[in-house]
């Protein structure tokens, strides 16, 4: 176990039946870190979770939370957790207030720290209204709400922003950034959204086909984003061809041409090319492929 | 310990204004409401019998229904709605995914539907005596104060209570089960209506189908009564279907364990 990490996994594999919907995924997910767990649906995000949560028994596989092993110390670790799987779990013929009462009451949370948490996920206000009446978005701040109240150090949250109106979704990524910043806890969110996670997150692991494709930091991830030339000219169909006819990978898209990036030298020799054979060029700049295509090409390997 | 107790309490409250726990009272309640009724426009009926007789008329009109038909149902509604209501909001990967050991929500649940039915029927034996003095206070000819049939009463519901822990067993697990109504309700429906059938047909093995044990219960006990020498209103509280119906709800409650226990929530 590495020092500082709260979830480790290690080769961890899940089968459903003869499927296989976990294939030897190690996470590493750092104290007081947003790690975002990015994937397609059907990539294996909920059931990595739900392996989290002891809600699937594996068999192949270590599971490590705050450094202990899950199937030994269940009810020790999962008092350190606070989840929202999918949709938020909500009894919807009591009210907000006495879906929270009822958790306390479980969990044996003093009665004060309900309305604390009302205020914190912006509900007091509509406190003793039925859950059957709340919004889509009010019902996942109340799950937000059920998760932390016992004051968790870890945050496991399933895409918690499904459905979410653009303003029910800038609501909870504060929320969740709040909830690192000021209280220093760490939060597992899964998503199949990068530009989702990527304006909160400090880590991510993308995972496919249940393979862990990548796991590390935002700029880790820039890093990875093969580097490009951008060009514009006056004729781009004429320019690839004559790109292409001269070895290059030259390839045609929003309205620009693209080649990949070797050296400096490389980017005079295409300026030059294009300009013997008079072509006018009117751009040629170097780019990143951006994160969300990275992430598409990451999981469509 | 404590995990199991905070779960009682939570069901408690979870479910105190839902029909779950309120048919425990109401349907007492109304059925003593609806009889009552019936005896006191119909008062002219029972007045010439003897003070144990009208306790027995009296009685027998909630018993005869209670033990073949409306007990059974009342229990396969109670196991549905108090399960149901977890797998309405989606509850069981959040209730097995807090700091609880499975055994205390599995057991919690189990043993607050157990209490549910057991007040249910103290309710329906306290009713009894309480219409029963009710209706005399309203007809003094009645003879209901000139016979205390209580510690018979309460005994008789006790005994239709164990009768039908086996019942409650097995839909308790067919609801923690399957989330939708149709499947408990339909088996347990078609089981009631297959008790009540072999019950009635006198089927030497009908005592081996918990469907049957209120019944039988209800029958053995007349069968004891009415064969007393002394006219004395004893029974026994333990024969043969009460032991089956404990039987088999050890035996459910710990298969229920077992698949709470090892059970994967896939959805």
């Amino acid at each position: 176990m590495e020092p500082g990490l709260i979830i480790e996994t290690r080769e961890l594999s899940y089968r459903f039946g003869n499927h296989l919907v976990l294939d030897q995924v190690s996470l590493k997910v750092g104290e007081g870190s947003i790690y975002g767990f990015l994937g397609p649906n059907g990539a294996g995000k909920t059931t990595t979770i739900k392996v989290l949560l002891n809600l699937l028994q594996t068999v192949e596989g270590k599971v490590l939370l705050f450094g202990k092993d899950l199937q030994k110390n269940r009810i020790e670790i999962l008092s350190e957790i606070g989840s929202l799987i999918e949709q938020p779990a909500i009894y919807s013929h009591l009210s907000g207030k006495e879906n929270l009462l009822n958790r306390a009451l479980l969990l044996r949370v003093n009665v004060a720290r309900v309305y604390e948490i009302l205020d914190l996920v912006n509900l007091t206000e509509h406190a003793d209204k039925k859950a059957a009446k709340y919004s889509l978005g009010m019902k996942q701040r109340l799950g937000i709400a059920l998760s932390l109240l016992h004051d968790p150090k870890l945050l496991i949250l399933d895409e918690p922003t499904n459905g979410l109106d653009p303003n029910g979704i800038i609501e909870i990524r504060q929320l969740i950034r709040q909830l690192v910043e000021k209280q220093g806890k760490t939060v597992f969110i899964s998503s199949h959204l990068l530009s989702e996670v990527e304006k909160m997150a400090t880590h991510i692991g993308i995972i496919n086909r249940g393979k862990l494709l990548f796991q590390g930091t935002i700029e880790e991830l820039h890093n990875v984003s093969k580097k490009q030339l951008e060009i514009l000219t006056d004729n781009l169909i004429r320019s690839k061809e004559l790109l292409c006819n001269n070895g290059y990978q030259a390839e045609i898209s929003s309205d620009m041409i693209f080649v990949p990036y070797f050296s400096e030298n490389q980017c005079a020799e295409i300026n030059s090319l294009l300009v013997r054979h008079d072509h006018k060029v009117y751009n040629l700049s170097m780019s990143k492929q951006n994160l969300e295509n990275l992430f598409l090409s990451i999981t469509q390997l | 310990m404590s995990g199991f107790l905070l779960s009682i309490q939570s069901e408690f409250y979870k479910t105190r204004k839902t029909l779950a726990f309120l048919s425990a009272i109401l349907l007492p309640l109304i059925l003593c409401i609806l009889i009552t009724v019936g005896f006191y426009t119909h008062a002219d009926k029972i007045m010439f019998y003897p003070a144990r007789m009208q306790w027995f008329k009296f009685s027998g009109a909630f018993l005869g229904v209670m033990g073949s038909l409306i007990l059974p149902i009342l229990i396969i509604f109670q196991t549905f709605s108090i399960n149901n209501i977890e797998h309405r909001a989606e509850m069981w990967k959040s209730l097995f995914s807090l700091p609880i050991p499975k055994w205390s929500i599995y057991s919690a649940k189990y043993v607050y539907t157990v209490f549910l039915n057991a007040l249910c029927l103290t309710l329906f034996a306290g009713l009894i005596i309480a219409s029963g003095h009710f209706l005399n206070v309203l007809n003094p000819e009645l003879k209901f104060n000139q016979f205390d049939i209580s510690a018979i009463l309460f005994k008789l519901h006790l005994k239709l209570f164990l009768a039908s822990m086996g019942i409650l067993s097995i839909q308790f697990l067919l609801s923690l089960l399957w989330a939708d109504f149709l499947k408990p309700m339909g088996i347990g429906f078609v089981l009631t209506v297959f008790g009540i059938i072999t019950a009635n047909l006198g089927w030497k093995y009908a005592f081996t189908i918990p469907y049957t044990h209120p019944m039988l219960a209800l029958s053995s006990m007349m069968k004891q009564v009415l064969n007393n020498k002394n006219e004395q209103m004893e029974f026994d509280l333990l024969s043969r279907e009460i032991y089956v119906s404990l039987a088999v709800a050890v035996i459910t409650f710990l298969i229920g364990y077992f698949v709470v226990n090892n059970r994967s929530i896939k959805n």
